[in-house]
């Protein structure tokens, strides 16, 4: 009897290494919002998040226009003795490339404005054709590129930086923070919480030819 | 008696680290591309101690250039004063900004030392092969992982100072050539922490069993 309810759940396990001490075991069939850890460090090695794709792509769909917000509209705006500043998110990179810093012009650039938007367009060539059951070529080159993103995308950093820029200014001149301050403010939630909906195991399922 | 462990490395397998299939090596060839995504697989990240040392003593070097010269200069009224990262952090401190100050010496100071401090101590326990506490180690290298980016925030403050306050004679802001050096510290410790294979650790456990 217990022989036979193990060899039932042995047949619902499947074999996986983890990526962190490449430790060989087997893990069982997860059901919805169940995580498996490995045994031996510890490691988060999968997730079933049961999401579905339509909530996924709304918060993306979010993200993406509260990203374009918050790129064409006003940050900060400075007054001293009757002069205005106005400074948007790209006007800082600008600035580093008139004054010869093109290293950290390149950098800003990428962090704050390139990876986040690759990344949120990156999900819409996955998602959308998944959505309507079918697959853009190159699928699953750009959710691994979406992958690699990740760590380059720092929106949460650039929003901390912009708080210290306002408290040091503060004492200098009155700042005034526009809508793009808030539309930054509101995309790292929606963003984070895009990333947070993805179950990567389901998606790497899906993107595997089915012929 | 020390619990034996199977590890994918001694049955044969392979971890896709794009997406985490599971495959059989047919034998040790090289160049096997996962079925699922066309990775090549690799029962181990390629050279990854000697990368690691490479990305993360240059680091080391950029860092003091990252220390020594200054990341921006305020000119007030024709007046220019240029700030290293410590004498920013100083600044703060001496306007009873405190919380700033705080922030600004963990993110610029704190984060990179500890990053440098802890890959270093990661890529010596490898090399020793050492089989203490291999557990905590990996956690220490998913610290290394994740909290790099934070480095940032003096960078993105550079950023946005110097596009706002461009007050012709009254104030003007300019970056330094330390900034350059400190990102160079930030985004190398990334590549360096990236290239670190964690399982190395756990390598040293396996050849105690033989
Ligand atoms: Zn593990
Ligand atoms: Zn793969
Ligand atoms: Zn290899």
């Amino acid at each position: 009897m217990s022989q036979m309810i193990k060899a039932q759940a042995e047949s619902r396990t499947h074999l996986t290494a983890c990526h962190d001490c490449d430790l060989l075991f087997h893990i069982p069939h997860l059901k919805k919002g169940e995580q498996a850890h490995c045994p031996r460090c510890g490691a988060l090695v999968m997730e079933r998040k049961g999401n579905s794709l339509d909530y996924s792509l709304a918060l993306a769909l979010t993200s993406l226009i509260l990203f374009v917000m918050a790129n064409f509209n006003v940050l900060l705006r400075m007054n001293v003795g009757g002069r205005t500043q106005e400074e948007n998110i790209i006007s800082g990179v600008n600035e580093l490339f008139v004054q010869g810093y093109w290293e950290i012009a390149v950098l800003v650039f990428i962090v704050s404005i390139l990876a986040p938007l690759l990344k949120i367009l990156c999900l819409f060539y996955v998602l959308i054709p998944l959505r309507l059951n079918t697959r853009f070529p190159y699928a699953k080159e750009v959710f691994s590129f979406y992958e690699t993103l990740s760590p380059w995308s720092m929106t949460e950093v650039y929003m901390l930086g912009i708080l210290v820029a306002l408290v040091k200014l503060a004492d200098l001149a009155t700042i005034n923070v526009g809508i793009a301050l808030y539309s930054f403010a509101a995309l790292i939630p929606f963003m984070a919480a895009t990333d947070a909906s993805l179950d990567d195991h389901e998606i790497w399922e899906s993107l595997e030819p089915t012929d | 008696m020390k619990k034996l462990y199977n590890t994918a490395a001694h049955k044969g397998y392979l971890l896709c680290h794009t997406c985490h299939l599971l495959s059989k090596a047919a034998t040790h060839v090289h160049s096997i591309h996962c079925p699922r995504c066309g990775t090549r697989l690799h029962s181990r990240k390629p050279n990854s101690l000697s990368r690691t040392w490479a990305l993360t003593l240059t680091a080391y070097i950029l860092y003091i250039p990252a220390n020594l010269l200054p990341i921006m200069t305020v000119t007030m009224s024709g007046k220019g004063e240029p700030d290293t990262i410590f004498s920013g952090v100083k600044e703060l401190v001496l306007g009873g900004m405190w919380p700033l100050a705080l922030l600004i010496f963990f993110a610029s100071i704190t984060v990179p030392v500890l990053k440098l401090l802890i890959l270093t101590y990661l890529l010596l326990s490898v090399q020793f092969k050492s089989s203490w506490r291999p557990k905590e180690r990996t956690i220490l290298y998913r610290i290394t992982e994740t909290v790099g980016r934070w480095s940032m925030i003096d960078i993105f403050v550079i950023a946005i100072l110097v596009a706002l306050v461009k007050l012709g004679a009254l104030a003007t802001i300019e970056a330094g050539a330390g900034a350059v050096a400190f990102g160079g510290v930030v985004v190398i410790t990334m590549f360096a922490a990236m290239s670190f294979d964690p399982r190395l650790i756990w390598d040293a456990l396996e050849n105690d069993h033989e």
